[in-house]
């Protein structure tokens, strides 16, 4: 059953069959010059300058700014300074530290929530694609429901339910981005396996897993990057959704989102506390989605638009 | 066309049978047991007391059992009773369901009467300074989260007017005025991550058929300027956006569920927050279950006009 799919014909590529002749035989050399030059996108580079930015102040800025984003101390509300260069807070505490310590957390919420979307979508997503079958209906049907509930609320739920903690935050976003990782992964499977050289692979003996190991996962490398790169950023925004309606990181700890919330009741006294916390979440998200879209563009510009945001097919 | 609208109809239901099992396995797969955590630490709560809760939440006998008679309760407009209030669960979704919708509406109104004319215009003029803007603009529009921008915008209108919009909801038909101002700066929170998506999209697809021979044809044959963008390429180019829209609507029903907390409106993602901070099974169940039916059908009314815009689509 499995592997009887393959022999009936192949799927082809939307293009046609005269489409894949010329995409995967023909090689045209390149010269040095003009491979780099598509390296030399402005947008991408300016994201991935952010992105750097933030890892490095996430891993190393404790270090370089010595305060303890939970110290308190007599001086509330205090405005921009030399010694609180983003101020104080209600209680005190310096929200340079504590923008420092949010960065941790939401590229720690992040990096996690987008490695549980990515292992179990890219494990859906080859299963799917590459037995097709009852199992990839079941599989596309679990997905086209869970694309139903608007992925936000589905966080909602699902942290809520499982109780309001960072931890169940990172798994709630994991499982509501899960889906999207498993549809691109499918549609890519279903593409490569139309090209001539896994079917020769398939012809000349080679098993199952090899040919997912060795061929097509290889070839799917490309949209799996551009895609880890834009839900990096969703994450990142829906932990701060989380954290802000107090679904995620709990006070006193400092998040981005829960910052926001706090500083809402403030609002009247100090402006300050609504704006860095959201200025931080913006360009962060802003670095990430930069670079994707930097990343597609030289990558594989056949994506679209903007794939990370649209189910690629119905 | 008929025979497309039920074909569509079609697809729509098994998704949303298959929803309605998703949210109540959801609720019950959960860690705990729901009797357990209702009762807290109360641990003088005999067997009976508990069994006694139990028939009440219809928590009693085979999830099969539970599950049908969930669903043949909700098929007649019975949700249950909420919890915390034991007001049937159906008047408070009802109260809550047209505050998200007109936030909803309002949102997707603003993102499509500004997206679609900055989109054309930054691909009619392609590479000038505008176009950087917009291009610019759209990136950051997709990165501003609406609860920040929220934020802002009341901080805007209160430091520099010196107006806060009114906190008590207004119902529309009492003073569409006063509603309106209202619901005005939630919804271009919430609309400006959607403004940002539809203008790329309008964009991406205008330069496409900008570039086709039949544009060119109409030029030739001294149809204006202005005629052939609104008329050949504009009527093309907003197919596909069509489909953004529908996904979109997701986008904004959880934009609304967000902001609706901030501005104090009672909708449906203000109910939904209440009711999993108080543990209010059957409230979550409604409302998780309205916004999923809510998203299914705007979806299904996107697909029907997609096949009404685009002849090729029902035709299939």
């Amino acid at each position: 059953m499995s592997t009887s799919g393959n022999f009936e014909g192949p799927m082809l590529p939307q293009g046609g069959p005269s489409n894949i002749g010329a995409e995967s035989w023909v090689y045209t050399p390149q010269r040095r010059r003009d491979r780099l030059a598509k390296w030399r996108n402005p947008i991408g580079l300016v994201g991935a300058g952010i992105v750097l930015f933030n890892a490095f102040i996430a891993l190393l800025g404790p270090q370089i700014w010595r305060i303890d984003p939970n110290a308190l101390d007599y001086l509330r509300f205090e405005s921009p300074s030399w010694a609180h260069p983003m101020g104080t807070d209600e209680l005190g505490r310096d929200t340079l530290a504590r923008i420092i310590h949010g960065a941790q957390v939401s590229l720690q919420v992040g990096v996690i929530a987008v490695s549980i979307a990515f292992v179990g979508g890219v494990l859906f997503g080859l299963l799917a694609g590459y037995y097709k079958g009852p199992l990839d209906s079941l599989l596309m049907r679990i997905v086209d429901i869970m694309f139903s509930l608007p992925g936000i609320v589905l966080a909602i739920v699902i942290a809520g339910l499982l109780g309001p903690n960072r931890r169940n935050a990172m798994i709630a976003i994991g499982i509501v981005i899960l889906p999207a990782f498993a549809r691109v992964v499918r549609g890519s499977v279903l593409e490569v396996m139309g090209y001539p050289f896994t079917e020769s692979a398939r012809a000349l003996g080679a098993s199952g897993r090899w040919i997912m190991l060795r061929h097509v996962l290889p070839n799917i490398v490309a949209p799996l990057l551009v895609l880890v790169t834009v839900y990096l950023s969703v994450a990142i925004l829906a932990e701060a959704a989380l954290s802000f309606l107090g679904l995620g990181t709990q006070p006193p700890e400092a998040s981005w989102g829960g910052m926001l919330n706090t500083a809402r009741t403030y609002i009247g006294i100090d402006p300050w506390l609504s704006i860095f916390p959201g200025a931080a979440i913006m360009v962060v998200v802003l670095g990430f989605n930069f670079l994707g879209d930097g990343l597609r563009d030289i990558l594989d510009p056949r994506l679209g638009p903007h794939v990370g945001d649209v189910p690629v097919s119905k | 066309m008929g025979s497309y609208i039920l074909r569509r109809i079609g697809f729509a239901i098994p998704t949303l049978f298959g929803v309605t099992i998703g949210i109540f396995l959801m609720v019950r797969l959960l860690p705990g047991d729901i009797i357990d955590i209702l009762f807290g630490g109360d641990l003088t709560a005999s067997e009976e007391v508990k069994d006694q809760a139990r028939e009440q939440l219809g928590l009693n006998g085979s999830y099969l059992e539970q599950y049908w008679r969930w669903i043949s309760g909700v098929a007649q407009g019975d949700f249950g009773f909420s919890l915390r209030n034991t007001e049937p669960v159906s008047n408070v979704i009802l109260d809550a369901l047209p505050i998200t919708l007109e936030l909803v509406i309002l949102g997707l109104l603003i993102a499509v009467l500004i997206g679609v004319p900055l989109g054309v215009i930054s691909a009619v003029k392609r590479d000038s300074a505008h176009d950087y803007a917009a291009r610019v603009g759209g990136l950051v529009g997709v990165s501003i989260p609406s609860f920040w921008l929220a934020t802002l915008l009341l901080l805007f209108t209160s430091r520099v007017f010196g107006w806060v919009p009114p906190l008590n909801y207004v119902s529309p038909f009492d003073d569409p005025i006063a509603n309106l101002s209202q619901f005005i700066l939630p919804a271009i929170s919430i609309s400006v991550f959607t403004l940002a998506i539809v203008m790329r999209m309008v964009r991406a697809t205008m330069l496409e058929v900008l570039g086709q021979d039949y544009v060119r044809t109409a030029r030739a044959k001294g149809v204006s300027r202005r005629t052939v963008i609104s008329k050949h390429a504009l009527r093309n180019a907003l197919i596909p956006v069509i489909t953004i829209v529908g996904f979109e609507i997701g986008v904004l029903i959880g934009g609304a569920a967000i902001v609706e907390i901030i501005f104090g409106l009672p909708g449906v993602g203000y109910v939904l927050l209440q009711a999993i901070f108080g543990r209010d099974y059957p409230v979550i169940q409604a409302a998780a279950l309205l916004i999923a039916v809510t998203f299914i059908f705007a979806n299904l009314l996107v697909d029907i006009l997609y096949g009404v815009l685009d002849p090729r689509i029902s035709q299939e």
